[in-house]
Order: structure tokens, then C-alpha cells, then sequence
């Protein structure tokens, strides 16, 4: 099926997720998608598969005639199916009756007719699953290979892969990788969606890339990697100057870590991190740097290893026993994890500081809360609710939220969605709470600039792979992006893709 | 203008004018006269000072067990179990009251003894609803109303069994307690004036703890996001149980009032519905402390008022309950609304 972009903007609030792409691919193409986080990929898949609308003015032409989808199931009856990142599955359910949703009209069902004709798919494609057994005993990769089949079995003739390579095995990618080479014999054509370079080079015969909602380039093979991470990640960077890091002791140890969730996997994690120092954490989200924050958090618990804060061993021990510590995080999820959404700014500083007695001091918590607006440069008064304010300025009452005593501070995204002004102001705010507490810093982010910027030290994620810690004043970009990517790194032990 | 005071309480005011419209079209279609029904309950709750002393008798559980909701609302928590929590604290005060029959102690002294039991009892029966919540996992809606049936059977075994009446058990609940285990009431009206005291206290004590100590703060975080409030270091699920002690303990002296100053005895029915009646109230205030007692009041009035309908006017006396409910609906919605409309604007 022919797939024609034309003029697709979309915008939220000022910021255009999307502006005026015209994209055209043809039927059987196995078409790349590359951008990094913010890009607007996403954005634009979702208006590909009906999740969401447009805006005025642009026009989706499939096999030549323009077509308005109002939701999945509009985009499913047009032939567009869309693979999520994480599978928007059933786990509790059969896997037969995972495969019959969504398929219109019938009020009853004929189970026998929808076995075979699910053992008739699954045979074609070589896929190995009992209809009768539940969602929830799959690994990912195979739920993917589940979802593929129900949307073969709707009538899909455009797929939309979004990132499918994040955490399935080596053997599931190839298996993926066979199935998706054999689409274009059927005339079915594909969307792969990834940061992943090496993927994309593989497998796709066009690539397009995107960069702040705009589309900057197409290619076509042969491919150059530079290339790539010079389109997606824009101009050449020049680095301001840089302050070397004044370290002290070691704050937080990492000995011989292992780390495990349902995608990733880090094993053998050795780290020592020095007070005044910034760690940056870069890599593809879900490549194991979130994970790894938040068992330095003491949110997640590692499987093996140790964890000492300060020459304290901590391993094990919970939440409550690394804050005492003065450990921090500030997670990226604000207003789901950060704040308190229906309570003032004044209610977060006073819950934030040591109780002192058993009633507030109202006077004295508005005098701490004019300060802190007044010294983090928030708009806002102390009676106003978090939710009501602007993200940047939710950001800058998270940070103002930091707790004495500070000896390590975790951040994720600090400064996401931020102006460049805002982003300036919060790492000077940052750097000077943590040379005044003797505190190391580790943070995540997707802005290689901000990296590269901020960091004393990186270390690099892919797919549950950690780089050794890279002097970020020895790097670039096109270095950093290839690592992200996949590429470069040195070819020994620990792989677990 | 929506967001204002004044905005808030026109759509307020048209919730309850709405209300009153509906349940008066109810009345018209059954071929009664919704006027003569509203006069009849007025007349029958401030009427008479003896009429005005029954809607206390009915406004002092209403209000402390919406006190005790309060709480738990704050903490983010549905606790329909505040039904049973009532029941058990009645159970507490009359397995009290029965040890000290022939004791020689002040009737006063076992009086106050029977009300903490029953404290103790209800914060007990409501840590259960809490501990399956927070150690098992189980929705504190399900595990509350679970525990509501349990304590209904419960109630009806004490009554038919241990402690049923000499000769012949009956669903008039057992033995009469001796006089001297009544709290003291004004002259000859029902109304119990400690009783009355105590509940007044409670929500005042609600009240500031909501408003004005660390403790109702961090039980506000956690109700408003759980999250946020355990990465800011509080202990969560330790709040989250004290909600439920808070509001079984207010449920409980509820309930021990029930015995110690109207029933003065166990029956199938001692707590007359004031735990879901109280959810009402709760979200009818939006759960504001300040507005708990003069909506209490209002529906122990509705409640007392419509007793005699259907003597006057053959009505069911549950009209009521009819009036109360569209009022709680009409308010939600008309609130809804203007959320709508600030969101738009």
C-alpha cells in the first residue's frame, strides 16, 4: 500500500511535535524513521495510526485516496496497524482471545474457525505459540510476534513498527527482521521507527530523519552513519567553556552490580562516583540508564552486587534508608511522580523540610516558601496548586524541593522541554547546591549538547550495555551518537541484546 | 467568575434547586404534592423542640463518622467499610457495658470505658480493611464491604446466641442495658448533651488536623499522589493505615454511641446506614471540614423529617434518601460542569 504524508502539522501549546512533513513511500518499502527523543516521531506515527489528529491543512493519501481517521480502529480499517513500544496487549487474557479483539462486527464467536486460522498464520510465519495459553507467559519479543499476527489477521497492509528492537533478544530481532523482509513480497509496506542505527541500516531500503517536528533528510543506500548523526542530532556543537570537576571522596561505589528488569539487563556494573563530580547518562531511553538511577535511588533492588554510599554498604536496604543517606531523586515524570498535583507550592516546601513539632508554623512556612520562589525563579505564589503552573517552572519547585543533607543527587531529564535560558539557570542552581553540600550529581539526559556541557564523566547505555566512564571532555557528538546508536563499542563479553 | 467563591456557589445553589426540582417531579408522577411533602418535613424535623432533639440524636453519629471519612478521603482512600467499623464499635461498648452489670464501679467510669472499647473495637475492625489494603493487595472498597457483611453476621450471632435474651431471642436485639449505662440527656428530650459535645469535638479535631498539622499534611499527600509523596519520603502505606484507624476510632465512638445513648442495647440494624450516609455527606462537602456539620445536620433533618410521611401523606419514608442521593448527584455533576467550563474558558 502507497503511504502519502502530505503537509502534516501538529502542534501542542507553541511547540510544533510536527511542521509540514510531506513524506511518500511506496508499497513494499521498508521505510527508517530516525530522530532522537522529541523529534516528533512518535507524533507522527500516532497521526499515521489514528491516535491522534493533525491539524488542519494536512491531507494522509493511502494507495491515492485521502483518507481521516479518527481513531485505531478507523486506521486498522484503512489497512494502517501500529506496533507499540510496549505492547498494548491483554496479559491476563488467552492468546486466541488477544488475537480475536478488535475484529469487527460479529457478536458471537467461532473459536474453532479462529484457531485454525491462528495456527494458519502462526505456521506461515514460523511462529511458535499455543492459542490456548496466556498473554502474560510471553517475553516481549514474542508478544510483538502475537501483535503482528492479530494485525495481519485485521487486514493490515502498513505496519508501524516503534522501536521494536528495545529489549527483545538476539534471536527474537532476527526472527523480526526475517518477517519484516518477507512483507514486501505481499506488497505490505513498513514503518521502523528507531534511534538505532545499526537496525536501520540493516534493514531498511529508505531513510528518513527527523529533527525538532521537521523533516531535514532522506537517504537511501549506501548509508553513512556520520551522516546520520549529523542530520539527527543537527550542527556541529561548539562547547562553551568547561569547569574540570574539583573532586573529594568517593560517594557512591558500585561493585560488581548486576541490574534486571523485563527488558534490560546490566551485569557486572563497576562504578566509583567522587563528591563535586557530574556523572551524565546517555543512551537511547530504556537502554538501562533509568534503571541504573533508580537502584542508585535504592528504588530498584540489584539482583547481585553491592552498593555503597559514602563507604556505607546500603545494598538491600530501602528507599528510606538511602534518602536518610541524602540521596535525592527527582524523577522525570513530574507531575505523576514529583509533585503533589492539588497541593500549593507552600504544602511541598513544609512536607519537604524536617517536621518541627506537630503543627505547622504557617508563617514560617511562607517565609521559606517566598524564598525559595524567589531564589529558583519560579512564577508563582506560595497558595499556587503545581498543576496550574508552566512545566519549566514545575521543574524549577522540583529542584527547590532538594533535601539537606545532600550527598548525591539523581536527576532524571532535568532539563526536558526546558528553554535554553531555563536550562542555564537550573545547572548553575544545580552546581552550586552540590559544591555547597560536597554532593555528586548523576543525570539523565537525552540532549547530547547538555551532556557533553554538564558532565565531568559519561557513561554511555545500550540495551543494557555500559561504556566505561567516558571523560566528556575527549568526546563530540558524532562520538557520543554512534554510542548511542550501537556503534563503536568495543567488541567483548557482556552482551545482551 | 467560575472560578470564584461566588461562581462555585451559584452552581452550588442550582445542584440543589435542581435536586429539589427532580425528586419534586418524582412526587408529582406518584400524584402527591411535592409542597405539602417539603412542609411536612420541615414541620417534622424543627416543628418542635422535641423534633429538633431527634435530628440531633440522628446528627451526632451522621457527623462523627463523616468526621472519621474525611480522613480517609484525604488519604486517597474509599472507606465503605466505615459501616461495619460502626457496628463493631457498638459490639465493643456493649461487651463492656455487659462485664460491668453487677460491677461496683461508677456508672460514668463504665460508661467512658464502654465508648473507648468501642474506639478500640472500630480502629481494630477498620485496620483490617487497611492491612488487606495495604498488605494484601485487596481494594479497600472490597475489603470495607466484605467486612460490612461479616460484621452484620456477626452482629446477628451475638444476638441470637451469647448474649440473647432471657428465654427468646428476637430481632429486637438483646437484654435492655441497666438505665444507669445511659449517658445523661436534656430533661425529657433524647438527645444526649455529651454525646453531642463529643461529635462537635471530633470534627473540630478533624479540622485541624487537616488544616494545620504535619501528620493531616502528609495524609494529604499521600492521598493526592502516593508516588510523589513516597519519593519525597514519607512513609506511605504507614499513613495510609493511620487514615483508617483515625476514621474506624470515630466510627467506633459512633457506634458506642448508638448503644450508650439511644439503644442502650445490640441491634441487627444499630448502624442505621450513617456510614454510607456519612460517604455522602463527605462528598457533598467536598470533603471540606468546615461544611461537615451544617450538611450533616441538613441530612439528619431530611432523615428525621420524612418519618412521618407515610402517615401523613402514605409516601415511603425513604423519600429521604431519594432526596439526599439526587443532591449528591446533582452536585457532582453540576460541579463537573463548571470544571468544563473553567477549562474551556
Amino acid at each position: 500500500m502507497n503511504v502519502e504524508l502530505k503537509n502534516i502539522h501538529k502542534r501542542f501549546g507553541k511547540t510544533y511535535a510536527n511542521k509540514g512533513i510531506n513524506l511518500s513511500i511506496p508499497s513494499g518499502a521498508i521505510q527508517g524513521i530516525l530522530g532522537e527523543n522529541g523529534a516528533g516521531k512518535s507524533t507522527l506515527m500516532k497521526i499515521l495510526s489514528g491516535f491522534i489528529q493533525a491539524d488542519s491543512g494536512g491531507e494522509i493519501v493511502l494507495d491515492g485516496k485521502p483518507v481521516v481517521m479518527q481513531s485505531p480502529a478507523d486506521a486498522i480499517r484503512f489497512g494502517v496497524g501500529m506496533l507499540h513500544q510496549d505492547p498494548l496487549d491483554f496479559p491476563p487474557m488467552k492468546l486466541l482471545d488477544n488475537f480475536l479483539l478488535g475484529m469487527p462486527g460479529k457478536l458471537f464467536l467461532n473459536r474453532k474457525e479462529a484457531a485454525q486460522d491462528f495456527n494458519r498464520l502462526a505456521n506461515e510465519y514460523g511462529f511458535n505459540f499455543d492459542p490456548e495459553s496466556y498473554v502474560d507467559s510471553l517475553t516481549v519479543g514474542e508478544r510483538q510476534q502475537l501483535e503482528i499476527m492479530r494485525l495481519l489477521f485485521l487486514g493490515a497492509r502498513v505496519f508501524i513498527f516503534d522501536e521494536p528492537t528495545t529489549g527483545i533478544s538476539a534471536a527474537q530481532k532476527t526472527k523480526l527482521f526475517d518477517t519484516l523482509q518477507s512483507f514486501p513480497k505481499q506488497a505490505i509496506t513498513t514503518i521502523f521507527v528507531s534511534h538505532k542505527l545499526e537496525d536501520v541500516e540493516r534493514l531498511c531500503d529508505r531513510v528518513a530523519v527527523l529533527r525538532a517536528g521537521e523533516l531535514v533528510g532522506e537517504f537511501t543506500p549506501p548509508y553513512e552513519t556520520k551522516k546520520f548523526v549529523s542530520t539527527m542530532f543537527g550542527k556541529e556543537i561548539t562547547l562553551g567553556e568547561r569547569q574540570p570537576a574539583k573532586t573529594g571522596d568517593v560517594v557512591l561505589s558500585l561493585k560488581n552490580v548486576f541490574l534486571e528488569d523485563t527488558r534490560v539487563r546490566i551485569d557486572g556494573l563497576n562504578v566509583n562516583i567522587r563528591a563535586g563530580e557530574v556523572i551524565g547518562l546517555a543512551g537511547l531511553e530504556g537502554s538501562g540508564q533509568g534503571m541504573f538511577i533508580r537502584a542508585c535511588a535504592g528504588l530498584v533492588r540489584p539482583v547481585g552486587g553491592k552498593i555503597f554510599l559514602k563507604g556505607k554498604n546500603l545494598t538491600g536496604k530501602s528507599y528510606y534508608a538511602f534518602k536518610r543517606e541524602g540521596v535525592n531523586f527527582l524523577p522525570a515524570a513530574r507531575l505523576e511522580e514529583g509533585l503533589l498535583p492539588g497541593l500549593s507550592l507552600l504544602d511541598h516546601f513544609i512536607l519537604a523540610e524536617k517536621p518541627r513539632g506537630v503543627f505547622i508554623d504557617k508563617a514560617y512556612g511562607q517565609r521559606l516558601a517566598e524564598e525559595r520562589i524567589k531564589s529558583f525563579n519560579i512564577r508563582g505564589t506560595p497558595a499556587s496548586m503545581v498543576e496550574s503552573l508552566s512545566g519549566g517552572n514545575q521543574q524549577r519547585a522540583e529542584l527547590a524541593l532538594l533535601q539537606t543533607p545532600l550527598s548525591l543527587v539523581l536527576l532524571e531529564h532535568p532539563t526536558r522541554g526546558l528553554d535554553i535560558e531555563s536550562m542555564i539557570y537550573i545547572w548553575s542552581k544545580l552546581k552550586d547546591r552540590c559544591k555547597q553540600d560536597g554532593a555528586a550529581l548523576i543525570f539523565i539526559s537525552s540532549d547530547l549538547e547538555e551532556l557533553l556541557q554538564y558532565s565531568d564523566r559519561l557513561l554511555v547505555f545500550f540495551s543494557g550495555k555500559v561504556s566505561e566512564p567516558i571523560d566528556a571532555s575527549g568526546t563530540n557528538v558524532e562520538q557520543l551518537g554512534q554510542l548511542i546508536g550501537g556503534k563503536g563499542w568495543p567488541q567483548k563479553g557482556d552482551i545482551h541484546a | 467568575m467560575l472560578k470564584t467563591k461566588a461562581g462555585r456557589f451559584i452552581f452550588q445553589l442550582a445542584a440543589f434547586l435542581l435536586a429539589m426540582g427532580f425528586v419534586s417531579l418524582i412526587l408529582l408522577a406518584t400524584g402527591a404534592s411535592p409542597l405539602e411533602a417539603y412542609k411536612n418535613m420541615l414541620a417534622g424535623s424543627v416543628g418542635s423542640m422535641r423534633k429538633f432533639a431527634e435530628v440531633l440524636v440522628s446528627f451526632v453519629p451522621l457527623l462523627l463518622v463523616t468526621a472519621g471519612l474525611l480522613i480517609t478521603f484525604s488519604a486517597g482512600l474509599w472507606n465503605i467499610g466505615v459501616e461495619g467499623q460502626i457496628v463493631l464499635g457498638a459490639i465493643g461498648s456493649v461487651w463492656v457495658l455487659r462485664q460491668f452489670v453487677d460491677s461496683a464501679m461508677p456508672p460514668a467510669m463504665v460508661i467512658l470505658l464502654s465508648i473507648l472499647s468501642g474506639m478500640v473495637f472500630g480502629a481494630v475492625w477498620a485496620s483490617l480493611a487497611g492491612m488487606l489494603k495495604t498488605f494484601g493487595g485487596v481494594n479497600e472498597i472490597f475489603g470495607g464491604l466484605g467486612l460490612n457483611f461479616v460484621s452484620t453476621a456477626l452482629t446477628l450471632y451475638l444476638i441470637f446466641g451469647p448474649w440473647k435474651r432471657e428465654g427468646v431471642a428476637s430481632m429486637s436485639g438483646t437484654e435492655p442495658l441497666p438505665d444507669v449505662f445511659s449517658l445523661p440527656q436534656i430533661s425529657d428530650l433524647r438527645i444526649s448533651p455529651y454525646a453531642l459535645a463529643m461529635a462537635l469535638v471530633a470534627v473540630a479535631i478533624v479540622y485541624f488536623i487537616l488544616q494545620g498539622t504535619y501528620f493531616g499534611l502528609k495524609i494529604k499527600a499521600v492521598g493526592r499522589n502516593i508516588r510523589a509523596a513516597y519519593l519525597l519520603g514519607i512513609p506511605t502505606w504507614q499513613y495510609s493505615l493511620y487514615s483508617f484507624l483515625i476514621c474506624g476510632a470515630l466510627a467506633g465512638v459512633a457506634g458506642a454511641l448508638q448503644v450508650t445513648a439511644v439503644y442502650h442495647r445490640l441491634i441487627p440494624s444499630i448502624s442505621s446506614g450513617y456510614g454510607y450516609l456519612g460517604l455522602m455527606v463527605a462528598m457533598l462537602v467536598n470533603y471540606q471540614a468546615v461544611w461537615a456539620a451544617p450538611v450533616a445536620l441538613f441530612f439528619a433533618a431530611l432523615n428525621i423529617g420524612s418519618i412521618q410521611l407515610p402517615i401523613l401523606m402514605k409516601l415511603d419514608s425513604s423519600l429521604s434518601g431519594v432526596l439526599q442521593g439526587v443532591l449528591v448527584l446533582f452536585v457532582l455533576l453540576t460541579e463537573g460542569v463548571r470544571q468544563r467550563f473553567v477549562k474551556k474558558a
